[in-house]
């Protein structure tokens, strides 16, 4: 009696994936938010000044995104009402309560302060010179101080920098944790690895990268402002070398699995050349990670004009996010979907309309973007609001 | 006294004297929280089983009893039996075993006709309670723990069904209950071995295939069995602690 | 110093703030978390009852012999010794219990026997199995062999 979607053995309960597309989410939007986040820091901690220009999008950005982050997480819950429990008593030994607090500190003392600090002076300006209920909301975004003074400001901006010193690191261990919870699970030879919280890490930063970088020229593009060619042109700089480091990561932890061949290995190779295929060979090694890469290399050395480099980017930027995608899709569903015996396969059904479905996935990948748009209005990145100069009118 | 009525007063005291018999010896046995009960205390145990692939049949009763006795729910198992051929080996190249656990045995094998020599055996599956679960390690609540007397046990009013545990467990025997959306394993039936009775897949096993042990009781017949017989445990390099011995297990069991 | 003072006043209320929750924490983590928790292990050990608590469903041989002794004698002495009563008669807690609430319906030993004794490649090569079809055709088992002593030659098991 074969059960649909099982060829050769698998351990009775193994047939059914425990952990659906919500899963797969969840390291991509933490990715983001920690990409994002080393994009910033860039400017304020490495001192590259060419990036300014994006440091509060970026800032902005990851703020949206980890604000969505538990949402894929509580869906996915048998009981999303006892979550609070990895609050109050957290498994030390446990990675994924562990990461409960790491989120939690980045989210309230690296993100929210750093933000804070950052917009300060503008939070102060807009509750004296807004009305009605924006008022009210800038005015406790203030916490009752109105003190904008020189000095003021100049511990923000001093705060501000060790926060941001402390925040990559943070930012390292909020991906790198996530890398860990499915690199220390030792019963699955797919995730099982030293090496994946720091893949994780560098295919966060890129995808974060590559995120700010596509987010910028499309508000740019929306607010018919003019892009900032040195600013694309470093970032998509970054944005090259941090790939290159994150795909030899990649094929390192390919080569020494071919190498050594373990227990594991025909198995997993013969899940990659069938049933991940597409996700894994056209997806994200060709069309997500090779195709990009050559595009910014040759970007490198060829000089293209402005409107054509913007083209250009926008193809590599959306390229690379369906490659660190298809990359969290391989890790997560590709580790599910092979049995531990290693005598045999299952297949993932993704369903649409339910709790864990398509739908709900899609949603969720379009809410921070709205969440920004809020923020966006709420704390204006770029000096000028966009607006459309009314027309004058006969005297 | 005619022989008629004689017959229905002996019987009528025979039956009165049994069921009261049986109402104490069972009362007996249900006397007890695990804790409360001054008969079980925990310290004084440290669980395992003894699993003898020589003996195994295949007839799946051990599958049926445990579905009984603890309410799994339909297509999840607690315990399975799988059935492994192993082909004769010819040429260098490796060959896999033919494995198979037809709705994890509950109904027992159908037989196969096999097209080339080999052998062929079964091996029944559970949790392997061990003492260093990895499965524990990773609950990110407490959830899941090692009782004092070695099961591997989940809380379920505590557990959030993250199902981080079912991808940590090597041996594949957890699964999520789909009504209580918790995680649920064997349980090595706590509740009948803290009141002196022993598991039901190892109460239904006809042949004695399986057996429950107390290592910690140095009367216990496992611990002759293990000095005797040479035993392994599943995935050893995972160092997982397992309690769970078997005898015979043959190198191509996964 | 006063001046620098002044110029941090915000990042005092931060802290204060973060105090403040830190506060909440301490008091949620008093209120919420269950009380025996952390009593054996990391876990609530109340747990441990909780799950000891269930009825069972199986009464154990032992229970079974202390009314059908003759039954249990007599399968000591043959082949079927090591077998359980509930094995072939299925869970019966409930007759342990009240004898007269579940009556067990005797099982039908054409179903039943093949459960083990059918023929079967992966079975153990010394362990009894016959085809039934061929061995017995339409026959029930029980009209040769008794269930509680299933040898047939004699004093055999």
């Amino acid at each position: 009696m074969q059960i649909p979607g099982v060829q050769g053995f698998m351990y009775p309960n193994e047939a059914e994936l425990q952990w659906s597309v919500l899963i797969v989410l969840y390291p991509f939007i933490t990715g983001l938010v920690a990409g994002a986040f080393i994009l910033a820091s860039l400017e304020r901690v490495f001192r590259v000044e060419e990036v300014k220009p994006t440091y509060r999008l970026a800032l902005l950005t990851a703020l949206a995104f980890l604000l969505v982050a538990p949402l894929p997480l509580q869906l996915h819950l048998g009981h999303p009402e006892r979550s609070y429990e990895m609050y109050l008593t957290p498994h030390t030994s446990s990675a994924m309560a562990m990461f409960g607090f790491v989120y939690l500190w980045y989210l309230m003392v690296v993100l929210l302060l750093e933000i804070w600090l950052d917009y300060r002076k503008e939070i102060v300006l807009l509750s004296r010179s807004s009305t009605g209920f924006m008022k009210l909301v800038y005015r406790a975004l203030t916490l009752g101080s109105q003190n904008i003074s020189e000095g003021a400001l100049a511990v923000d901006e001093r705060v501000g920098y060790i926060i941001t010193i402390i925040g990559i690191p943070s930012a390292f261990l909020l991906h790198g944790y996530v890398g860990f919870i499915f690199g220390s699970v030792k019963a699955n030879p797919w995730w099982s690895s030293p090496v994946m919280p720091i893949v994780f890490i560098f295919s966060a930063m890129v995808s974060g990268i590559a995120a700010v970088m596509l987010i910028y020229m499309f508000t740019a593009k929306m607010r018919d402002a003019k892009i900032n060619m040195p600013c694309v042109d470093t970032i998509a700089r970054y944005l090259f070398y941090t790939f290159i480091i994150d795909f030899s990561l990649e094929m390192l932890d390919l080569l020494h699995r071919i190498y050594e061949a373990d227990e594991s290995f025909k198995s997993l190779d013969f899940m990659v050349h069938t049933k991940l295929f597409l996700s894994h060979i056209v997806l994200q090694l060709l069309i997500g990670t090779l195709a990009p890469l050559t595009i910014l290399g040759i970007m490198q050395v060829v000089q293209f004009a402005e409107k054509r480099r913007v083209q250009l980017y926008s193809i590599a930027g959306l390229l690379t996010m369906i490659g660190i995608f298809s990359m969290r899709w391989n890790v997560v569903i590709g580790g599910q979907i092979f049995s531990k015996s290693f005598l045999g396969y299952t297949t993932y059904r993704m369903g649409i309309f339910d709790k864990e479905g398509l739908l709900p996935a899609v949603i969720l990948m379009i809410l921070p973007f709205g969440i920004l748009a809020v923020l966006v209005k709420l704390l204006p990145p770029w000096k000028t609001m966009p607006r459309v100069p009314a027309p004058s009118l006969p005297k | 006294m005619n022989s008629t009525r004689r017959e229905f007063l002996t019987k009528t005291t025979e039956y009165i004297l049994l069921t009261g018999a049986a109402t104490v010896a069972w009362e007996y046995v249900l006397a007890g929280k695990a804790e409360a009960s001054p008969n079980y205390k925990t310290t004084d145990h440290w669980w395992g089983m003894i699993i003898d692939v020589e003996k195994c049949i295949g007839c799946g009763n051990c599958v049926r009893a445990c579905s009984v006795e603890n309410d799994v729910p339909e297509g999840y198992f607690r315990t399975w039996v799988e059935r492994y051929f192993v082909p004769d080996v010819w040429d260098e190249q490796e060959v896999n075993p033919i494995v198979d656990s037809p709705d994890g045995a509950i109904n027992g094998f159908p037989d196969v006709k096999r097209d080339r020599p080999g052998k062929s055996f079964f091996v029944p599956k559970l949790c392997n309670h061990c003492a260093d679960s990895p499965c524990v390690q990773v609950c990110p609540v407490g959830a899941t723990f090692v009782s004092p007397d070695g099961v591997v046990l989940v809380d379920d009013t505590y557990c959030l069904g993250c199902r981080y545990c079912v991808q940590a467990c090597p041996y594949g025997c957890r699964f999520i209950n789909p009504k209580t959306n918790t995680a649920n394993k064997c349980t090595l039936c706590y509740h009948r071995i803290t009141k002196g009775l022993t598991t039901a897949c190892c109460e239904a096993c006809p042949t004695a295939a399986r057996q429950l042990g107390d290592l910690k009781n140095p009367k216990d017949p496992i611990h002759e069995f293990l000095r005797t017989h040479n035993v392994q445990v599943l995935k050893p390099h995972m160092a997982t602690g397992s309690k769970t011995f078997y005898n015979g297990l043959d190198g191509s069991v996964r | 110093m006063g001046n620098r003072f002044k110029n941090a006043g915000h990042l005092v209320r931060v802290a204060l703030l973060f105090a403040a929750g830190c506060v909440i924490f301490v008091v949620a983590r008093g209120l919420f978390v269950p009380k025996t928790f952390g009593q054996y292990g990391h876990y609530r050990a109340a747990a441990l009852d909780d799950i000891a608590a269930r009825t069972p469903r199986f009464a154990g041989r032992e229970v079974c012999e202390t009314c059908h002794s003759e039954v249990a004698d007599l399968k000591k002495t043959g082949a079927h010794a090591k077998v359980g009563c509930e094995a072939c008669h299925g869970p019966l807690a409930k007759h342990a219990e009240d004898p007269a609430s579940l009556v067990p319906k005797l099982p039908d030993t054409k179903v039943l026997c093949v459960e083990c004794h059918e023929a079967n490649s992966a079975k153990p090569v010394k362990f009894p199995q016959v085809v039934a079809k061929d061995h017995a055709g339409d026959t029930a088992c029980n009209e040769c062999h008794k269930p509680h002593k299933p040898g047939l030659n004699g004093d055999s098991k």
